[in-house]
């Protein structure tokens, strides 16, 4: 009701407060994802268990829809299919499986971003669609179904026991027969306002934006920002000569899974840009990096988990010269891919084996495949070519590749198919990448304490960043260089458990703190408002790992065109709040100075509005307006038709009672002969 | 002097009566179960009072009222009889005080849900549906027996309103044992009902004649 909620609604409805919905996404094509009704699905709670359990679902029940509470094994494609099939079932939640399913689970593609990577009819056709090598064997494709009744996540398990609950108390059937009303049931609200395709929902929200005083937007695309910074500064509203080389590192900062905002992502993207970030620290610290012949370029990019948003939207801005570097800067590619779940310490270098027919890039290839690998010497790190036999798996040098040969080899942890079972789902958690803390540390302490994955991945980060000095031009020995694991460990710990710690906090800007004020787990899903936290985290973390502390006031920080600031456009300035004070509640702010930027990261196909493109990004996620779930009872509909008819029959029954007794009034009521009570 | 205004005094003295609740149970511990009983039951038995209170204010409006119209009309007679304003002012209480019973109750009923999951009763909305209408009806004859112990002076019967009043709304405490208020509450309108027709010329001898269809 508009008072929100009475005392009676509270005595009907059990609202369900920690779930997360499956939303409905949009490319050029096609739509994915789920749906529900305007006004909410619901349907009577049967919970399944097993794979018998489906069966009164699907055939015997005697009071369909049905909402079906799925255990998290059981969350499969066959089953999913089986739900999907059939009218009798309203809706799904699903309980998360304890622990993660041992045989693996990923609704992600057996082969991600299919036909916007490198690979095609016209590059390389024995490898294009996964043909040499499946490198997501589990994947179920479930994230790209779609689905037309609403699908649920229980994150909370005492939630889950309320509706098996209230199952076992009213919906278990008894003795062969139906269970007797009332009957527990559930309802889903997850209307989504975008159908059809990405080319239709744009085309519907750009008439109503052009035309309307109060547009109904139906769908947004999927934006964010690309965080990149250099080793040696460069002009950001010039052009980099073009004889200068640079060396580019990336990796990914996003993940997805099949509900929306969940995407923990701890193996696909989190391992690798914690390497990243510290090779990139590592590779500052060194002496005499600013005097280097060539530059580094370290590129973190958003949205690479829908078809390489945040790389090929960068391709796009160097090659229309909107990017202060051109492809022709690039001299090597380097890219870290999924590196936390290496088996006896073998790290394996991916090339393009197409490009390697080209001499020149062959030459090329194998210089920075012999760099690497005189890196790794006095490290824990066995690096291992894969050879030829083999495409690039997917990552954004694919998308470079598209527009000039580069030579580039990307670094990951598996030989062929993934090591990753959980690629792109729920269960992509630290468990996953084996980050175990010892019983009874507080969260400080947490922070501080130093794991074995945080050991392994500064491992690589070394190699890394040994490999990048040499790259760049660099003579000396390289044995000074050193990733720190308690950088390591504190990122780990930042980005996969809790990112309102004190570290974090510390290097943030004052505004902005509020955004840490979350206690859940945190997600990296690239989302549709920008900036999301890991891309304002990264860029913090980054800046606090790779810039100076510089001794100015507040004003003259935030205010770079007055001075005493000479040269603008070569850095950037942020004034981040700074540590607690030990013993008391002030902060001792100051200012940064790092070549940190972000770079807009926005599918070039919605900047040239083609929304039905096959060479871009298409992918929107719908707009919608209210998410949520509640259980309840609902009553058989004999006693509704008995409350009815008896309401009539009253009814009817006064307004005889009433005719009769105002017509026969005179019969009724004598007048009384008392005379003093009536008139004066 | 209609049923609205009758209706608005009934708001008015509802209105005061939750703010003395509210005013009570924001400062009293929320966590002490019986006291915000105690205070819930203290409530309920002030609103009664206050109600009767309110309808004993409406009546002496009333007989200005009448009084107004008696000097405005030509015969020196009222076109209105104080029994019709007796009846009339029931009526609107006990529509009003329906109205407020049942509205929310009708709004959360036209969701897919039922009362029930916690263990309350499924018939919830019937029972409630009946309590409301023997409210409606009692506050009907009650404004009758009320007014007509203003008139001729006879405190017994005011105070008699009142205790049944009362007794009602202590009963709606046996819920959810609904035959601990639901009977009381018929068979106390039952007796009120023949009560007031009793007073408004009634008898059984009209009663015979009315059933057996005699003019």
């Amino acid at each position: 009701g508009p008072c929100g909620a009475n005392s009676v609604e509270r005595k009907i409805y059990i609202p369900l407060n920690k779930t997360a919905p499956c939303v409905r996404l949009l490319n050029a094509t096609h739509q994915v994802g789920c749906q529900s009704s305007i006004s909410g699905d619901t349907g009577v709670i049967h919970v399944v268990e097993k794979e018998e359990d489906l069966r009164w679902v699907l055939l015997d029940g005697p009071h369909p829809p049905y909402m079906v509470l799925l255990d998290g094994s059981l969350f499969n494609r066959k089953v999913l299919l089986q739900l999907k099939g059939t009218s009798r079932v309203s809706g799904l939640a699903v309980a998360k499986a304890k622990p993660s399913p041992p045989q693996g689970f990923s609704p992600g593609l057996k082969c991600p971003n299919d036909g916007f990577g490198v690979y095609s009819e016209d590059y390389g056709p024995q490898y294009a669609h996964c043909n040499t090598t499946v490198w997501n064997p589990v994947g179920s494709g479930l994230s790209y179904e779609d689905f037309d009744f609403p699908i649920f996540l229980l994150e909370d398990a005492n939630e889950t026991e309320v509706i098996k609950q209230c199952y076992q108390d009213h919906n278990v059937p008894r003795e062969g027969s139906g269970p007797e009303y009332p009957l527990c049931a559930m309802q889903l609200f997850s209307h989504m306002h975008a159908v059809t395709s990405t080319v239709t929902c744009m085309r519907r929200s750009s008439i109503q934006s052009t035309f309307s005083l109060n547009p109904e937007v139906v769908c947004d695309p999927l934006l964010d920002y690309n965080v990149w910074s250099t080793l040696q500064p460069i002009n950001s509203s010039g052009k980099v000569d073009p004889k200068k080389e640079v060396i580019l590192v990336a990796t990914r900062i996003d993940s997805h899974s099949f509900f929306w905002n969940i995407a923990p992502g701890a193996e696909s993207a989190v391992s690798s840009f914690v390497t990243h970030l510290a090779a990139a620290e590592a590779l500052h610290k060194a002496p005499g990096v600013q005097s280097l012949p060539r530059n580094v370029m370290f590129t973190f990019f958003q949205g690479e988990t829908f078809d390489y948003i945040g790389s090929s939207r960068m391709v796009y801005d160097m090659e229309k010269d909107k990017f202060p570097l051109r492809l022709s800067n690039i001299h090597s590619f380097i890219e870290l891919n999924q590196v936390a779940l290496r088996n006896n310490s073998v790290l394996w270098m991916h090339t393009d084996p197409v490009s390697r027919k080209n001499e020149s890039i062959q030459t090329q290839v194998e210089n920075l495949l012999e760099t690497l690998s005189n890196s790794s010497a006095g490290a824990n790190v066995t690096l291992q070519d894969v050879g030829y036999s083999q495409p690039l798996p997917p990552s954004s040098f694919q998308r470079f590749l598209r527009a000039k040969h580069i030579p580039g080899v990307v670094l990951s942890d598996h030989r062929a198919s993934f090591h990753n079972r959980y690629y792109q789902s729920m269960y992509d958690t630290l468990e996953n990448i084996h980050v175990e803390y010892p019983e009874g540390l507080s969260p400080e302490e947490t922070l501080e304490y130093v794991t074995d994955t945080a050991k392994s991945l500064a491992e690589v980060a070394t190699v890394v960043a040994r490999a990048l000095y040499q790259l760049a031009g660099g003579a000396n020995d390289t044995s000074a260089i050193q990733a720190d694991p308690k950088t390591v460990s504190r990122m780990l710990y930042g980005f996969l458990i809790k990112m309102n710690n004190s570290w974090f906090q510390s290097i943030i800007k004052p505004d902005i703190k509020v955004i840490l004020g979350k206690c859940d787990v945190p997600q990296h899903y690239v989302a549709v408002s920008s900036p999301v936290n890991t891309t304002y985290l990264v860029q913090y973390v980054l800046a606090n790992l790779t810039g100076t502390v510089v001794n100015l006031t507040k004003e003259e920080c935030l205010n770079p065109e007055k001075p005493p600031h000479t040269e603008k456009d070569l850095y950037e300035y942020a004034w981040v709040q700074g540590s607690l004070d030990p013993n008391s509640t002030s902060r001792v702010p100051f200012c940064v100075r790092s070549t940190v930027r972000l770079s807009k990261a926005l599918s070039p196909a919605f900047e040239l509005r083609q929304w039905g493109s096959t060479e871009y990004s298409t992918w929107t996620e719908s707009r919608w307006k209210d998410i949520r779930a509640r259980i309840f009872l609902v009553a058989s509909k004999e006693l509704e038709m008995i409350t009815l008819a008896v309401g009539i029959v009253i009814l009817v029954f006064s307004l005889l009672a009433t005719y009769f007794i105002n017509a026969k009034a005179d019969v009724l009521f004598s007048i009384p002969r008392d005379p003093g009570a009536v008139a004066y | 002097l209609c049923l609205s205004c009758r209706a608005f005094f009934w708001l008015v003295s509802l209105l005061l009566s939750s703010l003395i609740w509210f005013i009570a149970v924001k400062a009293s511990d929320p966590h002490d179960e019986p006291l915000q009983k105690g205070l819930l039951i203290f409530g309920v038995m002030f609103s009664v009072l206050l109600q009767e209170a309110f309808r004993f204010l409406y009546y002496k409006l009333l007989r200005k009222a009448i009084e107004g119209l008696v000097a405005l009309s030509e015969d020196g007679c009222s076109p209105i009889s104080i029994q019709q304003m007796a009846y009339v002012a029931g009526v609107g209480f006990g529509l009003m005080s329906g109205a407020f019973s049942m509205i929310n109750l009708l709004a959360d009923a036209l969701g897919p849900g039922t009362v029930g999951i916690y263990g309350d009763s499924q018939l919830y909305f019937l029972t409630s549906a009946f309590m409301t209408m023997v409210l409606i009806f009692l506050h009907t004859f009650w404004g009758i027996l009320f007014f007509h112990g203003c008139e001729n002076r006879r405190w017994w019967e005011i105070a008699a309103v009142v205790v049944m009043h009362l007794a009602v709304s202590a009963s709606s405490f046996c819920n959810p044992v609904y035959v601990g208020s639901l009977v009381p509450s018929y068979v106390l309108m039952a007796v009120a009902a023949t009560w007031a027709y009793l007073l408004s010329g009634g008898s059984a001898q009209n009663v015979r004649r009315f059933l057996l269809c005699k003019s």
